[in-house]
């Protein structure tokens, strides 16, 4: 009696988890069917599970609209993630080792100083940041996407984290060796931190290809336009193509969902370890 | 320890080096954080319309007309009432998943991934997704065909606002994007829950199910429990994206759901360009954050470790 409601319970269980899987996967779906179906099938009055009719065409069909820039916003959305996640990698991982490892008299001081500014949300900061931005020119560059987005306390958080748990032994054989403290950090030190690297790089990168709010106030001009910028123009404005649209939407989700199935478990490792549950 | 890495070690080059590992961060940050805060505070002073360089000093001005702003203060009561739904929402239904596959005994990584997954999805792709196919107008979107099926009414869910359905659009969208990644978190309290105290339990005759979860499993997570509602509640107040892309279309931005950050991007960065007010709006916005996290981990005593 007791074995069957258990058994029963655990039955219910799996239908509910896969229910719920299948629920969680009919935006991923939608974003598909559409992307693939013409546009008579897209506003059809009544909508079917399965479009009449596929059209691959749809896949290159939108890299050739002019109006819709696909290609460049691609290139700038690349472009801007790569080279946040390169910064600020390293500027965290290096503010993260000194905070840890190198004595200094004020060094809490610093650290509460950087901690301080997760209290005071990036986003509510974008105001006087734009300001700031159109002060040194820098609206619509490169330079004004990525720099200020470079400094980031969180990551500097996680490195400092792992590196106060990081095996002294390793260091100080360094040291005997005569390594400095530079020469330690970049041979012995990062090649023994790379799952570190890839957690908190991969966090980086996903909320840099996604970010939009920045992207939006800086990134003006066409020519500066990320991919969610572009896509954000075409969905609020009033003649569009519905088909185009899901195709590149599709489009943009493939890098994340590439660099997420292949670094899945860092990232999971990374959230894990990060000490934000601790 | 030879007298060249002792020298190479001495306080002097101690300091030295902290700066040279420590220093570019700290000075970016001081430049990209705390320069604009403060220049925001300066800013909030003056009567800075169409520019950065105000002259015309205006005192409080930009703070008591914005405490006495009811679009303002109404943005903020939007914010209170998309806490009130995503929060608890969010925090079940991300702790129901992480139960649920915590205890799969196949294809764990599998259920994992599709919740997680999303989390891969940026606003504007959901955003997207949900205005333009799920919750479409009233012709040829998901949820009214499957109205349909049962013989309902189709609605226009995104410019229905009483009852005010469009409410229902914002906070799933929200839900499908963050509940994996907060599964992930309580995925990871669960692992570092001793199996010797359920087994503890069982000797007590504690029945597996509700009694177990009550006294043993959701006690113990307390520490996860709190870090998730404070992050839910700082992003919550962040909100953007969703809301803009949803909401806003060619003709404009219906002024019934306006969390702070959209108020402000308009304010300031809309036709008006009064990045004074923007700027008061955004210190006091600041402030509401800061105390809200104090006040809430105080609260929760977060930080404090398990007995």
């Amino acid at each position: 009696m007791h074995d069957a409601l258990t058994r029963a319970g655990r039955a219910l269980r799996v239908v509910l988890l896969v229910a719920l899987a299948l629920l969680f996967l009919v935006p991923f779906y939608l974003l598909v069917r559409n992307g693939l179906a013409g546009e008579a099938d897209i506003t059809a009055p009544t909508w079917a599970f399965f479009p009449r009719e596929l059209h691959w065409s749809n896949l290159t069909e939108v890299f050739s609209d002019p109006d819709l820039p696909l290609g460049r916003a691609l290139l700038n959305s690349t472009l801007i993630a790569v080279s946040t996640t390169v910064g600020t990698v390293v500027l965290a991982s290096m503010a993260g080792y000194g905070l840890a490892r190198i004595p200094y008299r004020h060094a809490s001081v610093v650290f509460y100083a950087i901690l301080g500014t997760l209290m005071v949300p990036a986003a509510v900061t974008f105001v006087p940041s734009f300001v700031l931005v159109s002060t040194l020119g820098w609206i619509s560059t490169l330079r004004g996407l990525v720099i200020p987005t470079l400094f980031s306390a969180f990551a500097c958080f996680v490195f400092r984290q792992y590196f106060l748990g990081f095996p002294k032994e390793l260091e100080d054989a360094a040291r005997v060796d005569g390594l400095g403290y530079w020469r330690t950090y970049w041979r012995i030190v990062v090649p023994n931190a790379r799952p570190v690297f890839a957690a908190v790089g991969t966090i980086v990168f996903i909320g840099a290809w996604n970010s939009f709010l920045w992207p939006l106030v800086i990134g003006q001009d066409q020519s500066a336009w990320t991919v969610q910028v572009a896509l954000s123009t075409f969905t609020t404005a009033q003649n569009l193509n519905l088909h185009e649209l899901f195709v590149a939407a599709g489009v943009s989700i493939v890098p994340l969902v590439v660099v997420f199935l292949l670094l899945q478990r860092y990232i999971v490792a990374g959230v894990e370890r990060s000490g934000i549950d601790d | 320890m030879s007298a060249r890495t002792a020298r190479l070690l001495g306080p002097q080059r101690r300091n030295l080096w902290f700066w040279v590992f420590v220093g570019p961060f700290a000075v970016g940050l001081g430049l990209f954080t705390y320069v604009p805060l403060l220049w925001s505070v300066y800013l909030s002073f003056f009567n800075a319309h169409n520019t950065v360089n105000p002259t015309e000093f205006v005192g409080l001005g930009n703070y008591t007309a914005m405490l006495g702003d009811d679009a303002f203060l109404g943005s903020l009561g939007t914010f209170l009432l998309f806490t009130a739904f995503i929060v608890p929402a969010t925090f079940a239904l991300s702790l129901s998943l992480a139960l649920m596959v915590n205890r799969l005994r196949f294809a764990q990584a599998f259920f994992r991934s599709v919740f997680f997954l999303p989390t891969a999805c940026s606003y504007v792709v959901a955003s997207l997704i949900w205005k333009l196919s799920l919750f479409n107008g009233v012709r040829f979107g998901l949820a009214n065909t499957v109205l349909g099926w049962f013989g309902l009414d189709q609605t226009a869910w995104l410019s229905t606002t009483s009852p005010p359905w469009y409410w229902l659009v914002i906070v799933t969208v929200r839900l499908w994007l963050q509940a994996g990644f907060y599964m992930i978190l309580f995925l990871a309290g669960l692992q570092r829950i001793s199996p010797q105290l359920y087994e503890a339990a069982a000797m007590d005759g504690a029945r597996p199910g509700w009694q177990v979860f009550r006294h043993i499993t959701f006690p113990q997570l307390r520490a996860t429990s709190v870090a998730v509602l404070l992050l839910l509640v700082i992003n919550a107040f962040q909100a953007f994206d969703e809301f803009y892309n949803l909401l806003s279309d060619a003709r404009g931005y219906p002024p019934y759901a306006r969390p702070p950050l959209v108020y402000l991007y308009y304010t300031a960065l809309g036709r008006d360009q009064n990045l004074g007010l923007g700027s008061a709006g955004a210190v006091i916005l600041a402030l509401i954050i800061a105390v809200a996290t104090v006040v809430q981990a105080r609260w929760f005593g977060l930080g404090r470790k398990e007995d």
